[in-house]
């Protein structure tokens, strides 16, 4: 009985669903057609290059073999040719363009005078019309193949005027198998990525810097809302000062730290010394150990501005009844911040602090503009480009920003679980 | 009132270094007097001053002249422990200004305590009015703090690029500006940057790049957003979810692909590959703070609008869009202000000088064979158009920031 019910709902919805009427079709048509560009660009700049990134890092893939390997060929004549019968010995160098990758069914060709004849030993060589055709085969990489022509000059050469044998270039074609799209396969990327004794040192400097940066920027973000909570003149100009490290350019905000940082010349160490709070200088991004901190002290600076705005804004919004409730019954001014105030702020922080540790994981362009991954501050984003560009390994690259991405996702699944809704952004 | 005693000592010391350091410091960093820093003798100094600020209570009743009162015992006791030197120098060679900086130093330091201790009984205090007065002094602090980190480097970077490289070297603390010296002279390395660097076109570049962005942005966006917040489709729910997600995609992800097919299709090294991702990686941000927006709008006005005849294309165009207009403007200065600062992309693809963008034309100063003082000439050329654009904006674009912050 349940089941014959449970069935008739079924045949009731699939009819209703298909009963779409003609101005919902047209609703739908038109939601697709609006949502068509924004789900282009989407598929094109970020779906599917996440997807072609799983494919590049299972490949053997160096950042060399995007150029595609292509034969080259030169000509060399030489020989006195001053009546007919006489002969050019003409070379013809080919290479390949590509260090890495071989050429197939290299050929080329090469538009002579008329009035030769070809005599070549080898038979690579055919001559039809002016054309004289070569066929080289398979040129390995780095490899050179030199192929040797001898031409006899006929009358028809000196009737033409003896043209120069140079005047045309030679061309050369090949096929080479493009490395991006070929089957190859390897795992040898995720094997080096894993076996390297730094990824566990480049995982834990990920962690430390992201859980650093993004508390430090909650503590410093909660301490300025509480300094402007209260309305003074010049409230406005300080809260967009405030703002000042979030919206200025990364590279701006980080040469300037370069500078002032500097071991030997910057003004933080003039100051600590001055002050007498330190003896010598301190070298703030180049030493293990002090590098990490200072990174990380440099993403709190950074984006405490944006903790500070949600939680003001939030604190704007809470309504003052309860913190005059207790009041009335004697709470302390720290007592109310912390067990009235910091309750309610709870939700908010915890949904920045989710946001901001997702936001600092992927984070590269701080640290590779400050230290540029050194002194114990390679994260794994910065570790990508150090595979990919630095040691022009695309496919360990990858490798890494695959295991980057399953982090990610892992992440992802914590907020969407604990996030509450209606904090949700 | 033993409490009391305790808590004024306390912030005498603290607020008598705080006040000796900053001023210090920043009477070096603006006129480039080497003050040499006695923050030692003002944390002592500091506390008889407080002591003495909180006993004038006793003495008369006027606030003024307790405060001046706790002044002149701190001026006093901070001259007998320099040596008659507090700045390092003996009173008698630079009068006015050792005068000066002395009155800035007890003012600051006891002001501060007295503010804390603002209309308080201080021989009274209960749990209650301590916490108040450290409260008020963890206030000032704060102020301090939070205005010290974030105007050292910007009154850094500013001044730096009217420097010159071996000033810079010689004493790191001075960064006064000889104005003496001519424009031309002082202005030389924004100068420099225009005639040998070609900034003028990174700037023009850069500009097209970013209103090209806003505008492809926009374009795509606008219609997105106004489908997810108001028309019913199947996978309304899932797509706008997904939109979220996708703007977490970190972009170190997606540079390798990019830059490998990029490559092969010769759009690497071109404004068109960037104009090609810029406006990918804002498109969703863009279109979750819009669809926010529009979902606020209330939809009888657009109903009625098309009781009268409109079509649905015609009540986005008379109705939707003028009234969502100060959020495609804000939404608008958000995507400049990407776009603008975006540095990844444009560090990867572009190769050539000739299409520099302003970020990457500023990273390229940074080379051992370029003065520092140029690398920060072109760090405040990128930084001016940003900042002018937010203060100008400020309101507008606050409520930008937090509805699409999420970006990073």
């Amino acid at each position: 009985m349940a089941k014959t019910a449970a069935k008739a709902t079924e045949a009731d919805l699939a009819r209703a669903r298909r009963r779409i009427g003609p101005i919902e079709r047209r609703e739908m048509r038109l939601a697709f057609g609006m949502l068509s560009p924004t789900v282009a660009a989407v598929l094109l700049v970020v779906l599917i290059p996440v997807l072609a990134n799983f494919w590049i890092s299972v490949k053997p893939i160096e950042l060399a073999d995007l150029r595609a390997a292509k034969p080259l060929v030169r000509e060399r004549v030489q020989g006195d040719v001053l009546q007919p019968g006489d002969a050019f010995a003409v070379r013809y160098r080919v290479r390949s363009s590509s260090p890495a990758a071989e050429v197939r069914d290299v050929e080329f060709t090469h538009s002579l005078p008329p009035g030769l004849t070809l005599t070549d030993d080898a038979g690579t060589c055919t001559l039809s019309g002016p054309d004289l055709r070569c066929n080289v085969g398979t040129l390995e990489p780095r490899a050179r193949v030199d192929v040797n022509v001898t031409l006899t000059a006929g009358q028809a050469y000196f009737d033409a005027g003896s043209p120069d044998l140079r005047a045309a270039d030679p061309l050369a074609t090949g096929r080479s198998t493009n490395k991006l799209t070929s089957f190859e396969f390897t795992f040898d990327n995720f094997r080096k990525v894993f076996d390297a004794a730094e990824f566990w040192n480049v995982l834990w400097v990920s962690i430390v810097y992201t859980i650093g940066g993004t508390g430090g920027a909650l503590l410093l973000g909660l301490f300025a809302a509480q300094l402007m909570m209260v309305a003074f003149p010049g409230r406005g100009i300080m809260r967009g000062l405030f703002l000042f490290p979030y919206v200025s350019p990364v590279i701006a905000v980080a040469f300037t730290w370069i500078f002032l940082l500097d071991p030997f010349s910057g003004t933080m160490n003039a100051i600590l010394t001055k002050t007498g709070v330190t003896d010598a200088n301190i070298n703030f991004l180049g030493q293990r150990g002090i590098a990490l901190w200072t990174v990380i002290a440099f993403e709190a600076w950074r984006y405490f501005p944006l903790a500070f705005l949600f939680i003001l804004a939030r604190m704007q919004s809470l309504s003052s009844d309860l913190n005059e409730a207790a009041e009335m019954d004697g709470a302390t001014p720290f007592q109310k911040f912390w067990y009235i105030s910091l309750p309610q702020l709870v939700g908010i922080i915890s949904t920045l602090f989710l946001l901001r540790f997702i936001w600092t994981f992927n984070k590269f362009d701080d640290i590779f503009l400050l230290t540029g991954g050194a002194s114990g501050t390679r994260t794994l984003t910065v570790n990508v480009y150090e595979q990919a560009f630095a040691l022009s390994n695309l496919g360990a690259g990858a490798a890494v920003a695959v295991v980057i991405f399953f982090m990610l996702a892992v992440f992802l699944a914590f907020y969407f679980k604990f996030v509450p809704k209606e904090e949700g952004m | 009132m033993a409490r009391g005693l305790v808590l004024g000592v306390v912030l005498g010391a603290i607020w008598g270094f705080v006040t000796a350091v900053v001023i210090g410091v920043s009477v070096t960093l603006v006129f480039g007097v080497d003050a040499s820093m006695t923050a030692l003798s003002a944390l002592i100094a500091g506390i008889p001053g407080a002591v003495a600020l909180l006993f004038a209570r006793d003495i008369t009743p006027n606030a003024w002249m307790q405060f001046l009162i706790g002044m002149a015992v701190y001026a006093v006791v901070l001259v007998a422990l320099t040596g008659l030197a507090p700045l390092g120098l003996p009173l008698g060679t630079v009068p006015v200004t050792s005068v000066l900086v002395l009155a800035t130093l007890a003012a600051t330091t006891i002001g501060a305590v007295a503010l804390a201790f603002h209309k308080m009984d201080w021989k009274a205090l209960n749990r209650y009015r301590m916490e108040e007065v450290l409260i008020h002094a963890l206030k000032g602090l704060g102020f301090v703090f939070f205005t010290a980190i974030i105007l050292l480097p910007f009154y850094a970077m500013l001044m730096t690029s009217f420097k010159k490289q071996a000033e810079l070297l010689q004493n790191p603390l001075d960064y006064s500006i000889n104005l003496s010296q001519g424009l031309m002279s002082l202005f030389s390395s924004y100068i420099e940057l225009f005639v040998t660097f070609d900034f003028g076109r990174f700037i023009l570049i850069s500009t097209i790049v970013s209103v090209t962005t806003v505008i492809l942005t926009l374009a795509a966006s606008i219609p997105g957003a106004y489908a997810i917040s108001r028309l019913r489709f199947p996978g309304r729910v899932t797509f706008s979810r997904s939109i979220l997600l996708i703007y977490m995609v970190p972009a170190i992800v997606l540079v390798i692909p990019l830059y490998a097919v990029f490559s092969q299709l010769g759009l690497r090294d071109s404004l068109l590959g960037l104009l090609i991702v810029y406006p990918a990686t804002t498109i969703p941000v863009s279109l979750y703070m819009l669809q926010g927006y529009f979902r606020g709008l209330p939809s009888e006005l657009e109903e009625a609008g098309m009781m009268d005849g409109c079509t649905r294309l015609g009540v986005i165009r008379r109705i939707t869009l003028p009234l969502s207009l100060p959020a495609i403007a804000s939404v608008a200065l958000y995507v400049f202000m990407i776009a603008w600062n975006e540095f990844l992309f444009a560090f990867m693809f572009l190769d050539s000088p000739e299409i520099f963008t302003l970020s990457r034309g500023v990273v390229s100063l940074n080379s051992s064979e370029v003065p520092r003082q140029h690398l920060m000439a072109g760090a405040v050329i990128v930084t001016i158009p940003v900042l002018v654009i937010f203060l100008w904006f400020e309101r507008f674009l606050v409520t930008g920031l937090t509805a699409g912050s999420v970006k990073g």
